[in-house]
């Protein structure tokens, strides 16, 4: 062929070198997302490269923007505990949790021992399942399929355990102002304890695929490192903050849901690269394990929602004899129940970090502003950070390594 | 023999062998699936057919029918050759595989090979050597930067490791004196497989082939995780296809070499009727082929992908002084002798 | 550091116009003028993380646009709100330069409120599209949108 063929398809930048040497470099553009295996969703990336070495990294978000906090403006505060499903669609019940407590926060409700409990442990495994979820598909970007699958495996039995508390896998709704949504069926605490048994044993299985497997520790070691006063700063929490050494776990510096009565671990590493993340995100399921069993062990008898009538719907058998609950059922249901006016902010220690729920309330039944701050968009915040001067192979190891739900981000 | 028998023959074994090879192809990847399934504790293909064993055929419909879509910007003739070039060079390094002795059928003697050259070792590097350009050309024509960046690693890892592989065939080779396949498995018969004495060989011919094939752990060109599908991103229908094709007929003939080089071959030992005599070389072959196609399957469900840089400098800074200590070593032990 | 000790810190009480206990939770209103002062203050006093920064809309009252943030002292795991009122007209300064972390808060708050604020590096659109017209959590935006 005489002609000379132009590469075809490459944008090439100009620009002046780093340091400002006068010295021109060609950087090449490349979009990494919205669709793409391993950006977790619908994250987009605009990376600029110097062959294969990351320059500049600028997240672009709001694919799944969703207006949920739109929505909530307009609705009862019971109808938003669904809108909180949907938000960190892998931790819904963390979710809930959170936005619960902030509304019993505001109402200044006491919720019954059991009902917290249950909180706990469903939160928890609520943990397991979004730490499943993360390390399955964090493997499956750097190469490992089985990993992935063996994660889901045993996934489904938790979604099942889900489904059999509140009937749905993943958008359980099942934490509501005031206690839970229905009576703990007979029958789940057994279920969950025989999945407490086995699942150790798993998480061993997982460890002997990946944890001195020098291909995995040479793909993680020594990269996506983020100081302990970058980490502060950028507002990163959770375990990529705790992978820096700092013990930072609101369970433990600002208990919740009767979390001061149960005995755990806060596991911490000080490398704060991938690697280090993915050990204590491994900790931190063994931990899990060891608080539902204690739930389990200590489940206290009881009431499963507060003694609110106004604002826990009454129940299905007293309704059919009392006329009081009756009209309670109906009042809440068609008008919602109104929340005396203030401002709150509640957070919880979620899967990814600090999950918390702002909530203005003007003194009607719907909040006037309720505002999610999500663990995934603070985190993601910091991903530049970590992620330029490294190598394209590293992004995906790094992007899953912070473990960002993109509902959560874009909410 | 006449040339028009010499042709005859020749065709009707160049078509056996093309036929088996592409049902073989389509039957490893089932076979892949199955197993790769199985240890992730899935079961694979079961749907159509009895045990999904006629699940191939519906992939090869499916590729014919889908819409074969050419991106915008594409350089056409380039981004048609890519695939062509990368299935023909992958079945041309497979004429030179003897899979078994000299059989007679119909009163005619034939080696079981399409054809015996004496320097057929050579060849099959040479040809593969030739299948990076197929990865290059498409990356490089299919106007996408993933595809290049696919294409940039293809390009490289391959030329690194074919350098790694070769050098771990040289020991044997020395060991056997001749670059005949069928010559070295015959000095097999005398001595012993060639994997005793040459084990490091072994070890790092097994590495660089996997390389060589881009199977995981060194599967970057098409590291789906960060290139999408790396140099095949934008080909769909037959032309995808064809890579996959040229992906599975490499493995087979890597693992082929492998056997012969290493492994003695069609070598095993003899019994039963004559006509076993003549039927068991072939078994042993195809077993020992098979362990290694399982070993690709096998190392795919267990681990996972090297990091560009690394995989460089695994095969620069050991696997190639390794190869160069071993030749020099076999070299010695030859001189010796 | 518990509620009344906070709330009787000279800082807070030099800069701020209010504070206040509210459900065991300490809030501190300051001036626009003195956002970033107040900011800084507590920047200093120990409070390193910048948890969230949002916008109310008290639409139509005058200064329609409460500014609210949640800091968080990673030392000893006391909680304070610190918020301010502004208008689209008369944006309150960054927070960006005080913490990091407060550079996305507001960009989502300038494209959910259209809160401009003073000094930020990149304010731009972020959750939208930077075609959509209006500020979809304003009060005075429709549920379902402008149809």
């Amino acid at each position: 062929m005489a002609t000379m063929i132009e590469t075809p398809g490459v944008t090439v930048t100009q620009n002046e070198g780093a340091g400002g040497t006068g010295e021109r470099s060609r950087n090449l553009i490349l979009n990494m997302g919205p669709q793409h295996p391993s950006t977790h969703g619908v994250l987009r990336m605009v990376l600029e490269l110097d062959g294969e070495v990351i320059v500049r990294a600028t997240p672009d978000i709001g694919y799944l923007h969703t207006g949920i906090e739109k929505s909530a403006e307009s609705k009862y505060y019971q109808q938003v505990v669904t809108l909180t499903d949907r938000i960190d669609y892998l931790a819904p019940l963390c979710n809930n949790l959170a936005y619960v407590l902030a509304v019993e926060k505001l109402l200044q409700l006491e919720i019954p021992r059991r009902a917290q409990w249950t909180r706990v442990m469903l939160a928890e495994l609520t943990r397991l399942n979004s730490h499943l979820v993360w390390l399955g598909t964090h493997a499956l970007d750097i190469g490992a399929m089985t990993v992935f699958l063996y994660c889901f495996r045993e996934r489904e039995e938790l979604l099942k355990i889900f489904e059999m508390a509140s009937g749905q896998r993943m958008m359980t709704s099942y934490f509501r102002v005031g206690g839970l949504a229905l009576e703990p069926p007979l029958g789940l605490l057994e279920r969950i304890e025989n999945f407490i048994s086995y699942f150790p044993d798993k998480i061993d299985e997982y460890e002997a695929l990946l944890t001195k497997n020098s291909i995995w520790v040479g793909r993680t070691k020594d990269i996506g490192y983020i100081s302990p006063a970058d980490a502060v700063a950028w507002g990163v929490t959770g375990p990529c903050l705790r992978a820096v050494g700092l013990p930072l776990d609101l369970r433990k510096d600002s208990p919740y849901s009767s979390y001061n009565e149960f005995q755990f671990e806060v596991p911490t590493r000080t490398e704060g690269d991938v690697y280090a993340r993915y050990l204590v995100r491994i900790a931190e399921m063994r931990e899990s394990v060891k608080i539902v069993r204690q739930a389990l062990e200590g489940m206290p008898e009881g009431a499963w929602k507060a003694d609110a009538p106004g604002v826990t719907l009454p129940d299905r058998d007293q309704m059919k004899f009392s006329i009081e609950s009756l009209i309670y059922h109906f009042k809440i249901v068609t008008e919602g129940f109104n929340v005396p006016a203030g401002q709150v902010y509640h957070a919880i220690e979620g899967p990814r970090g600090q999950m918390g729920y702002y909530i203005t309330s003007d003194g009607g039944p719907k909040p006037y502003r309720c505002h999610m701050r999500s663990a995934s968009f603070a985190n993601l915040q910091a991903l530049p950070k970590m992620i330029e001067g490294r190598l394209l192979a590293d992004v995906v190891a790094i992007i899953g390594s912070i473990d960002i739900v993109l509902g959560d981000v874009d909410r | 023999m006449s040339t028009v028998a010499f042709f005859v023959l020749s065709l009707v074994k160049c078509l056996i062998v093309l036929f088996i090879l592409l049902t073989a192809v389509a039957y490893i990847q089932l076979a892949e699936r199955k197993i790769v399934g199985r240890m992730q504790s899935r079961v694979g293909p079961t749907r159509v057919g009895p045990f999904g064993l006629l699940q191939p055929a519906a992939d090869a419909v499916k590729f014919i029918l889908k819409e074969d879509v050419t991106p915008d910007g594409a350089h056409k003739f380039l981004y048609i050759l890519a695939p062509i070039l990368a299935v023909v060079l992958a079945l041309l390094s497979i004429t030179v595989i003897p899979i078994g002795g000299t059989v007679t059928v119909f009163g005619i003697q034939t080696a079981l090979q399409l054809t015996d050259i004496n320097v057929g070792l050579l060849l099959i590097l040479g040809v593969t050597s030739l299948g990076v350009y197929g990865v290059v050309l498409a990356g490089w024509s299919s106007n996408s930067k993933y595809s290049l960046l696919g294409a940039l690693r293809g390009g490289s890892q391959m030329i690194s490791y074919e350098l790694a592989l070769g050098l771990a065939l040289i020991g044997p080779i020395m060991l056997a004196g001749t670059l005949s396949l069928r010559g070295i498995v015959e000095a097999q018969a005398h001595l012993h497989w060639f994997i005793v004495p040459e084990i490091v060989a072994f070890f790092i011919y097994l590495t660089a082939a996997f390389a060589e094939t881009n199977r995981i752990p060194f599967d970057l060109p098409e590291a789906e995780g960060e290139l999408g599908a790396g140099y095949h991103t934008e080909y769909s229908a037959m032309k995808f296809a064809m890579f996959f094709l040229a992906e599975y007929v490499n493995m087979i003939t890597v693992s082929c070499v492998a056997t012969l080089v290493f492994l003695g071959g069609w070598m095993g030992p003899l019994f039963g009727p004559t006509w076993l005599h003549m039927v068991l070389p072939t078994v042993y072959f195809i077993v020992k082929v098979c362990f290694f196609l399982f070993l690709y399957i096998w190392v795919r469900g267990t681990l996972p992908r090297f990091r560009y840089d690394q995989l460089m400098a695994f095969g620069w800074k050991v696997l190639v002084p390794l190869a160069l200590a071993n030749v020099m070593v076999t070299s010695l032990v030859v001189a010796l002798r | 550091m518990n509620a009344e000790t906070l709330a009787a810190h000279p800082a807070l009480q030099r800069l701020v116009e209010s504070v206040t206990t509210d459900r065991n939770e300490v809030t501190a209103a300051a001036l626009r003028q003195n956002w970033r002062a107040v900011a800084e203050a507590m920047r200093q006093e120990g409070f390193d993380q910048l948890c969230d920064l949002t916008c109310v809309d008290w639409f139509p009252a005058e200064d329609r646009f409460q500014i609210v943030a949640q800091l968080h002292n990673t030392q000893t795991h006391a909680w304070l709100r610190i918020q301010t009122r502004c208008s689209a007209e008369a944006p309150a300064e960054t927070l960006s330069t005080v913490w990091p972390a407060a550079n996305w808060f507001e960009r989502e708050v300038f494209d959910l409120f259209g809160v401009r604020f003073a000094g930020h590096p990149n304010l731009t659109r972020m959750l939208l599209p930077d075609a959509w017209e209006g500020h979809p959590l304003r009060k005075d935006y429709p549920v379902e949108g402008y149809r």
